[in-house]
């Protein structure tokens, strides 16, 4: 029998606690024990972008962490960030702009994107698409991910803005 | 109240005279795939699920010596383990071959190769297991030896037949071609100006993000297999499944739900899956294939890979005379099933120097075999290599008479009023816009200032190249492309239209999605056709068990063919609806109309009845209805386009770039590309099609190539290695359309698929070599890798 470790992971909010083999990676863990399968493989080895879920509030490539590695920490993925309506106007611009084709590569884009918003929310266009250079996709050439993102960053700026405004 | 459409009732420049047409409408199945709802094969839940991992040669050509598969079958979680033999007895071997590809020859080919892999990657055993890792892990206990064989990978080797790969073919020429009108050579001969280049296109491949996925699930009660597939081609698979696994075809169900990419990848029949269809079979349970990355780089198809020398004749005053061309092109160890590889380089024949209004044109083709990876139908199939050497001597041609590359198009592109018009390689084309495309890109990119620009920042020792590409692209195909030649391979597809008793409409189609937005502009045009809104429609695609037997979705024909019959069955079932509103409201149908999910007074739009309220007498109180009277509330039509062998479309493009002389690198500054697609139905949807196809023809100009070794290993088969294109070193993308709508069917919708990848090769050589111009250099071989330029320029 393969080696087993008892994990317990923050999931979206809930932890849950399962033997996890010492060799399982996070993605894994969350699409085929969890059923999570939003978020996807799309090459196992860190280049695609396509994995990309949250821990402990950084992006990082479920495809490179052991879910073992996870053990004690929160742990975000598309399905959560979708209920708690955290990046609902970024999937809302990304709907707008069809920033999205085959939609395999979508949930690890927001991921990156929303972290874009977060880190950098003055991003211009040239930083965009430098941020979101870790993150493939094939169908849409990036023109409307990038004309998506900026929008989203503009309209979280008006929103900012109206709240200092209504703060003064 | 009356309620009236929010929509234009009536869009310019089509006959389809209501609604959505015309309208950037976001797709509304995108919302699923947003919340990381959708369900691609790997995310599906069977119980005794097993799962398939293969064994593949290491070697490019060697004779399996032994293989031993007693130790890998011990090991935990394996439930068995497979030869080619095994497999062979539930699945016969396939010949790809068609009738009108003359002498077109290929060897046997099995699901699992017996005794002998003709490329690295070739699967010789198969490993089912209780999970994946496990059935990896086993691998490492397949005993083997092999007995290498000499290896062919290089072209211009196969074609001499120094070693022949199969010597029951004879040779390792697969397929070959010729074409003459005749007095090429008295042309050239007496031309004022002659040019000659040879072009190398690397060979390269689709990387779908999500990699092939397929789960059989066979019922030996019913002797019935239901395929969940990751493919393009549903009802091609079902009759390939059927007839290679000898189950009546009624009795395989091909169903396929979201599909992560597949840009002709996903349309060709691969072993590996054939093998895990078998083995589901077999082992009478459900068995699943997800193909990892690096056996993507190693069994996907690949595509191009060809070595092409074009010659053009022209008078000094910049008139084409002539064209004559000889393409060579490799395809791997095995044409691919059931296309062939002699698509591409026929395509290639048909289509170079389609653009222009020369008469004489030559052609010899050869399609060889090697042993590498299998090579087939790739987005835009045959067009970039057409283009990129079309337009490739074109600005040679201008350059040589002192034109600009501009006015040299201008005087050679068939004129926009010389249609129908045939050109000198036998196709015909409708329509086309080839000026008026011209026209409006050389508008589009201020064409004189970026001249200007360029001229003034050469004077910095700045080198920016402008490079203009104009095409032509096969679409919406005839029974010519694959059905006349024996494929089983529809070139029709049907529609069928539901008005359910809420007053919402289901559509079920044939063509199938995978992202590229044919649900959302079937839900756009079967909303039009009845006059309900959009969020009434709900379509289904994709299952061979529900929807009309179609082609699928490949050679940009999914809205041309796929959308005309969702218009045909919408228009006649909006004739039934108002067959039963006359009625119910005993008035004349003429007097009727359907605005707004309602029945209406056609002059006063009077609202009469509700879509909702019809379809509850229909279904639940057709007692009221007179006795004589049935509604008809499902309504089929389909569709094949006959008249023409394609519905030709036309476009160009332009690449503004600056290279480096010193790095070789290459800045893409921006992009532009002026099509004509017909109607356009969702212009956003095609813009984004457009943009997504220049984005892969660019990956094949700078970044992307599968290269091997002399022993035929792939050098570079991981996403590490393989470059593709990162949104940071992309350009925009501006694109602009040109309206010809084909008079062959109702909605004029012709395709925009691959007109992206068609020029944009071509587009971005010609803005290289425009910036090389001070150095006296040109690059021709596909990927311009900074290597490459830099040995153009003689500094490496």
């Amino acid at each position: 029998m393969e080696a087993t470790i008892q994990t317990t992971i923050t999931v979206n909010g809930a932890a849950v606690t399962r033997a996890v083999p010492a060799r399982q990676h996070l993605i894994d863990f969350l699409r085929e024990t969890l059923g999570l399968n939003g978020s996807h493989v799309g090459c196992e080895h860190g280049v695609c972008g396509a994995c990309t879920i949250r821990v402990d509030g950084e992006i990082v490539r479920g495809c490179l962490i052991l879910a073992v590695q996870a053990h004690g920490r929160k742990v975000d993925t598309i399905e959560g960030l979708s209920d708690s309506g955290e990046i609902a106007d970024l999937q809302e611009c990304f709907h707008q702009h069809n920033a999205l084709q085959c939609g395999f590569c979508t949930p690890g884009m927001l991921l990156a994107a929303h972290d874009l918003m977060r880190t950098k929310p003055r991003a211009t266009r040239e930083e965009i698409r430098e941020y979101m250079a870790g993150n493939y996709c094939r169908c849409t050439g990036y023109h409307a991910i990038v004309d998506a993102i900026e929008e989203a960053l503009a309209r979280r700026g008006q929103v900012a803005r109206a709240r200092a405004g209504a703060k003064t | 109240m009356n309620a009236r459409a929010e929509l234009p009732l009536h869009a310019p420049g089509t006959q389809v005279d209501k609604g959505y047409i015309g309208q950037s409408v976001p797709r509304p199945n995108a919302k699923r795939l947003l919340q990381g709802r959708g369900a691609f094969v790997d995310d599906l839940r069977f119980p005794r699920l097993a799962h398939v991992v293969f064994f593949r040669s290491p070697h490019a050509h060697a004779k399996v010596k032994k293989l031993d598969l007693t130790k890998a079958a011990r090991q935990p979680g394996v439930i068995a383990c497979f030869d080619g033999r095994a497999v062979a007895e539930y699945c016969t071997p396939w010949v790809a071959v068609l009738g009108h590809l003359k002498g077109i020859k290929s060897a046997a080919q099995y699901a699992i190769a017996i005794e002998r892999a003709c490329w690295q990657g070739e699967a010789v055993a198969a490993i089912v297991a209780e999970t994946r890792e496990q059935g990896e892990d086993a691998l490492a206990h397949v005993v083997a030896e092999w007995e290498e064989l000499p290896v062919v990978t290089d072209m211009e080797d196969a074609l001499s037949n120094r070693y022949v790969i199969h010597p029951d073919l004879g040779d390792n020429v697969c397929f070959k071609r010729e074409l003459d009108t005749g007095g090429v050579d008295d042309v050239f001969a007496k031309a004022d100006v002659v040019v000659e280049e040879t072009y190398l296109f690397g060979r390269h491949t689709g990387v779908c993000l999500e990699p092939r996925a397929i789960l059989a699930d066979y019922n030996a009660a019913e002797h019935s297999l239901t395929v969940y597939h990751s493919t393009q081609a549903p009802n091609m698979m079902q009759d390939i499944f059927s007839r290679h696994l000898g189950i009546p075809e009624a009795n395989v169900r091909v169903i396929c739900k979201d599909v992560g990419g597949s840009y002709g990848i996903k349309v060709h029949v691969y072993a590996d899956e054939m093998a895990t269809a078998a083995i589901s079979v077999m082992l009478r349970r459900p068995v699943k294939f997800i193909a990892d990355r690096l056996e993507s780089f190693l069994t996907d198809i690949h595509a191009r890979e060809h070595k092409a020398t074009v010659r053009l004749a022209c008078t000094r005053s910049g008139e084409i005379l002539a064209f004559d061309l000889d393409d060579l092109t490799a395809i791997g160890p095995y044409s691919v099933y059931p296309r062939t590889s002699g698509i591409e380089g026929n395509q290639v024949v048909n289509l170079t120097g389609g653009p222009y209004k020369h008469q004489k044109y030559r052609a010899k083709m050869h399609v060889v075999f090697t042993n590498k990876n299998l090579t087939c139908q790739y987005r835009a199939v045959g067009h970039p290599i057409a283009v990129a050497l079309t337009e490739g001597i074109v600005d040679l041609a201008a350059a040589k008479i002192g034109m600009d590359p501009a006015e040299f198009r201008r005087r050679n592109l068939i004129a926009d009023d010389a249609y129908p018009y045939t050109f000198p390689s036998g196709i015909k084309f409708e329509k086309l816009s080839h000026h008026k495309c011209l026209d409006r890109l050389l508008a589009l990119i201020d064409y004189k200032g970026l001249r200007a620009e360029q001229a003034e920042l050469r004077k910095t020792g700045v080198q920016r190249g402008i490079g203009l590409a104009a095409m032509i692209e096969v679409t919406n195909p005839s029974p010519a492309f694959y059905g006349v030649g024996g494929a089983r391979i529809s070139a029709q597809d049907g529609a069928t239209l539901r008005l359910e008793p809420t007053g919402m409409v289901t559509v079920l189609c044939s063509v199938t999605e995978q992202g590229q937005g044919t649900e959302g502009i079937f839900a756009q045009i079967a909303a039009s056709a009845l006059g309900v809104t959009m969020d009434k429609v709900r379509v289904i695609t994709g299952d061979t068990a529900v929807t009309p037997y179609g082609g699928g979705t490949w050679a940009s024909r999914g809205a041309g063919i796929g959308g005309e019959a969702v218009l045909q069955a919408g228009r006649a079932l909006r004739s039934n609806i108002l067959d039963i509103a006359a009625v119910v409201l005993e008035m004349d149908k003429a007097e009727l109309d359907i605005v707004n999910n309602e029945i209406v007074n056609r002059l006063s739009l009077e609202s009469k009845l509700a879509l909702a309220e019809l379809g509850r007498i229909a279904y639940f109180r057709p007692d009221t209805l007179p006795v004589k009277f049935q509604a008809e509330l499902t309504v089929t039509r389909h569709y094949t386009p006959r008249e023409y062998g394609f519905t030709f479309t036309n476009g160009i493009q332009a690449s503004y770039v600056e290279v480096d002389p010193d790095t070789g690198f290459v800045k893409l500054l921006k992009h532009w590309c002026v099509e004509d697609c017909g109607t356009l139905i969702n212009p956003m949807l095609v813009d984004e099609q457009i943009r997504g196809g220049v984005v892969q023809g660019i990956g094949a100009a700078l970044f992307e190539e599968c290269v091997y070794d002399d022993a035929g290993q792939l050098l570079n088969g991981t996403l590490a290695d393989y470059l593709v294109p990162m949104s940071g070193e992309m350009p925009d993308i501006v694109v602009a359309h040109v309206e010809t709508p084909t008079k062959q069917s109702q909605l004029g919708a012709k395709g925009a698929g691959e007109a992206g990848t068609a020029g944009a090769p071509g587009a971005v050589m010609n803005a290289i070599n425009d910036a090389l111009v001070p150095f006296g250099a040109r690059v021709t071989a596909q990927p311009f890798t900074p290597e490459r330029i830099l040995k153009a320029l003689n500094k490496v």
